[in-house]
């Protein structure tokens, strides 16, 4: 597609697009979002730059391929999983670390539920940009 | 291991011995029980396997499973330093061992458990190991089909048996089998005639009772070794093992004791003719196994002490010389090459101590004093006079077996030593080694020395399997040689006379036997035409459902759904056909309105473009009621989803030809009722479903729950990553499998097209 302004503009907007990504999968816990959310909003940014310039361009700017992210999730979300084990709870059990945590507050929560839901969306995102570059690329 | 180097195929010491130590330690194990469960003891072990429906991996050592054990790792030992020998220098005699060892542990898992569902397993484990070890010589395409038969057939069964395990289990309430079978009224629940035909399907595949017997001779395809470990103590045993578990529980019911009696005396008389027939030493051998199995069948079909005592009393005779004759006609085919009745004789002189023990063996088998086998002979005679079904014909399917197998006894053990006039062998004929000989001489040995001094089993084995089968104590016949003149001798009198004659006339009976059962259909025949059938149905089915023509798979599935759904709906009168819609806000008519003109539009637009836009419009009028409904998480996936959808549609639609040709867009009947049928059906079942009072137990328990335990206030995220987090994992690698699946998809068409363009 040949639009100078939607090929500016896809810059911005996939920044953004991919900002807002990440602040959904993490406020995802407690209000609407969350790993799946997130993925896509994700590949929403890159499918954005691919269809704006080229898909070359959008590959080169993930600089990892698609498949691999998507296995990456994959392994993350098995880690989490399985970490549960070493804290001999049964598999897919959260672990949470409370930093910083005070009276009344609970500091920064780390869990391996986040590592999990970061795996789901690397899953979701890699998924489906290894579908739609091909897809791109074949048509 | 410096043979090794030189020989590549050298079997090494390590890989020979190992087995047989180990086969050896387990009986070792198995005997120091002797005296505990000779006392009338039970030791058990238990683990807890699936708490949840009260399964466990239970062993219980009672005086059937012991005399099991002790007869499959003795045998297991004696087959195991046989096949070093007889295998020897095979180029994978590694993994034959490890097939024979693995199958010997799930034999003796079969007989020790006491749980059914271990039980199962077990028992499917010595199928798979079984096809594994019959079609051990896999380049022979005979020697895959037969282990594929054998595996189908027994494989078929074992599926019966997990069926009528199953409902025995529920009817029993316990899936403990010492507990089942003393569970009262077991034999008047209304399931128990199913539940038992099931469990006779199972034992009667894997012990090959008559009409499912023909995958037993066939299962000689395997090396000489199997055939000996598997075809005497074992595999096809295991069947037997099965009906003498459950006879407590079952034997006074008239459908257990017909079906017993009838295809046990059909399978024995049958297969002892079967035997005559045969020109090859261990077919002959095969179809003598066939023979006991229906004997011990028939047997079981009795309640009688006499029946009780000659059965286990005759399954050990039978383990013990029907092991040492198939490893002395190994011996006699490692040696001459052959094993062809025919051309074999005189080997008397040239092979002594295989002489020696055959003899030993065929007269146990021949059941002639003072061998073990005499005893146990006496023994079926008295029980099948006091026979509950019908003591003449039980007792004339005994004879006539008995006397067939004094005839077959002659033949494979006597003649090939002692006949004259021996013609040229394809090789010259010595003794065996050592380790060939060591199993048929302790095995017929152990023969004799059973029949002199059979106090060393009535105490140890067969007063305590006895008690079991009778469910009480001191009810086994005294095992002896000399019981007076009685009805019993008399007829063992006649059975060697007859045995005598028949062997006398063999050649013109063999000769007889060809050329009527030839004319005859055969069992293994109907196989053959029952399995290309399937394939044929196979292929004729596959090529009306699978046409590679998408809208075909869409019609069939949906089809299927639609079937599937009015059926089950009319049936249970599922379908309410009234309902209140009088709580509907405007804003969820109007959505709903606007969502269902879009999707019609899609069916009658005649561009691409027209139908990824409706299409879009109805994604996210369902993405509206989400909202509606307050599920902001489905909703804001929805509409990502049908975002994306339309903007992959729109980039592969700009390279598609036109939707139809000539612009108009042609009315399909047959899609649109399918369509609406199916629409419609899905309507009414959810508008039962929300007409009913709503559960709302789960929903409570996330609201209370999920702050509480999992430290969030989204309920929807905190089901997916942490209370349901495994299913959330599965659907993950399904969406990483699916990209990557329809990646390689993608590209391997591009290749091809690549490939053309050259």
């Amino acid at each position: 597609m040949n639009s100078l302004i939607l090929k500016t503009a896809s810059r911005y907007l996939a920044a953004i697009l991919l900002v807002f990504s990440i602040h959904m999968l993490l406020r995802g816990h407690n209000e609407p979002g969350g790993g799946f959310i997130g993925g896509l909003i994700g590949a929403t940014g890159f499918v954005l730059f691919a269809i704006a310039g080229s898909v070359a361009e959008a590959r080169k700017a993930l600089r990892i391929e698609p498949q691999n992210l998507a296995m990456i999730g994959l392994g993350a979300s098995a880690v989490a999983g399985l970490s549960a084990l070493f804290a001999n709870k049964a598999p897919f059990s959260g672990l949470w670390l409370f930093l910083f945590a005070e009276e009344g507050s609970k500091g920064l929560p780390l869990s391996s539920i986040l590592l999990f839901d970061i795996g789901v969306y690397l899953v979701v995102m890699g998924a489906i940009l290894t579908l739609v570059f091909a897809i791109e690329e074949e048509v | 291991m410096g043979a090794t180097s030189e020989n590549p195929h050298q079997t090494g010491f390590l890989t020979a011995w190992v087995p047989v130590v180990l086969a050896a330690a387990i009986f070792a194990f198995f005997a120091g029980m002797i005296g505990d469960v000779s006392a009338g003891l039970a030791p058990e072990w238990s683990w807890a396997w699936l708490p949840g429906l009260d399964v466990a991996l239970a062993f219980r050592v009672d005086g059937l499973a012991l005399t099991f054990c002790l007869l499959i790792s003795g045998i297991g030992t004696l087959i195991m330093l046989y096949a070093s020998s007889y295998l020897n220098g095979h180029p994978e005699y590694g993994r034959f061992a490890l097939y024979l060892f693995s199958f010997m542990l799930a034999m003796l898992g079969v007989v020790l458990a006491d749980d059914i569902i271990a039980l199962f397993v077990f028992w499917e484990l010595t199928t798979i190991t079984s096809y594994l070890l019959i079609g051990f010589n896999n380049a022979e395409a005979k020697a895959r089909r037969n282990a594929l038969q054998a595996l189908f057939l027994t494989g078929a069964g074992a599926l019966a048996l997990l069926a009528g395990l199953i409902l025995l289990a529920s009817i029993a309430g316990s899936t403990r089998i010492s507990e089942i079978v003393q569970v009262e009224g077991l034999t008047e629940h209304r399931w128990f005639t199913g539940t038992l035909i099931l469990i006779l399907l199972g034992a009667f595949t894997k012990s090959a009772q008559i009409p499912f017997h023909f995958w037993l001779p066939n299962a000689m395809a395997a090396p000489t070794p199997v055939s000996a470990f598997l075809h005497s103590a074992t595999m096809v045993k295991a069947g037997v093992y099965l009906l003498a578990r459950f006879h407590p529980a079952f034997a006074d019911t008239s459908l257990w004791i017909w079906s017993l009696t009838l295809a046990g005396a059909a399978t024995a008389v049958w297969a002892s003719i079967l035997a005559l027939r045969q020109t090859d030493l261990k077919q002959a051998l095969a179809y003598t196994t066939l023979m006991a199995l229906g004997t011990l069948t028939l047997f079981l079909g009795q309640s009688d002490a006499y029946a009780m005592t000659g059965f286990i009393t005759f399954l050990i005779v039978h383990s013990l010389y029907k092991a040492a004759l198939f490893m002395v006609v190994g011996a006699i085919d490692h040696e001459t090459g052959t094993r062809e009745v025919a051309q074999l004789g005189g080997l008397g002189r040239l092979m002594p101590v295989t002489a020696l023990a055959a003899a030993l063996a065929a007269l146990s088998m021949a059941g002639l004093p003072p061998l073990l086998g005499f005893i146990g002979k006496e023994l079926l005679y008295a029980g099948a006079l006091d026979a509950i079904s019908a003591p003449v014909l039980v007792t004339a399917a005994a004879l006539a077996a008995n006397a067939l197998m004094v005839a077959v006894a002659g033949i494979v053990a006597l003649r090939p030593f002692w006949r004259g006039g021996v013609e040229a062998l394809p090789k010259t004929p010595h003794e065996a080694p050592w380790q060939m000989l060591a199993g048929p001489v302790i095995l017929a040995a152990l023969g004799l020395i059973f029949g002199l001094a059979p106090s060393l089993l009535q105490d140890t084995l067969v007063a305590p399997t006895v008690a079991g089968l009778l469910g009480t104590p001191d009810m086994a016949k005294t095992l002896t040689l000399w019981h007076g003149v009685n009805l019993p001798l008399l007829l063992s009198g006649a059975t060697l006379a007859l045995g005598a004659a028949i062997y006398a006339l063999h050649g013109s009976v063999r000769a007889f036997l060809i050329t009527t059962l030839s004319r005859l259909p055969a069992f293994d025949n109907g196989w053959d035409v029952l399995i290309n059938g399937l394939k044929r149905f196979a292929a004729a089915l596959t090529a009306i459902i699978q046409t590679g023509d998408l809208r075909d798979y869409m019609r069939w599935t949906f089809l299927t759904l639609l079937v599937a759904l009015v059926a089950t709906g009319l049936l249970r009168n599922a379908f309410l056909w009234h309902f209140d819609l009088s709580d509907m806000s405007f804003a969820v008519a109007a959505i709903l309105i606007i969502t269902a003109l879009a999707a019609v539009t899609a069916t009658r637009a005649t561009s691409r473009l027209m139908v990824v836009i409706a299409i879009g419009v109805v994604g996210v009028g369902v993405a509206l009621i989400f909202i509606t409904f307050g599920a902001p998480d489905v909703a804001i996936t929805q509409l990502l989803v049908e975002t994306l959808s339309v903007i992959l549609v729109a980039t592969v639609m700009l390279k598609l030809p036109r939707l139809y040709e000539g612009g108009t867009n042609p009315f399909r009947a047959g899609h649109a009722l399918i369509a609406v049928a199916l629409g419609g059906t899905m309507t009414l079942i959810m508008m039962g479903v929300v007409q009913g009072p709503l559960d709302l137990r789960l929903t409570e328990f996330f609201e209370q729950s999920a702050w509480v335990d999992a430290y969030g206030r989204n309920i929807v995220n905190v089901i997916l990553v942490d209370f349901r987090a495994l299913d959330t994992f599965g659907e993950i690698a399904v969406v990483a499998i699916a990209g990557i699946a329809a990646y390689a998809l993608l590209r391997a068409t591009s290749y091809h097209k690549k490939g053309e363009e050259k």
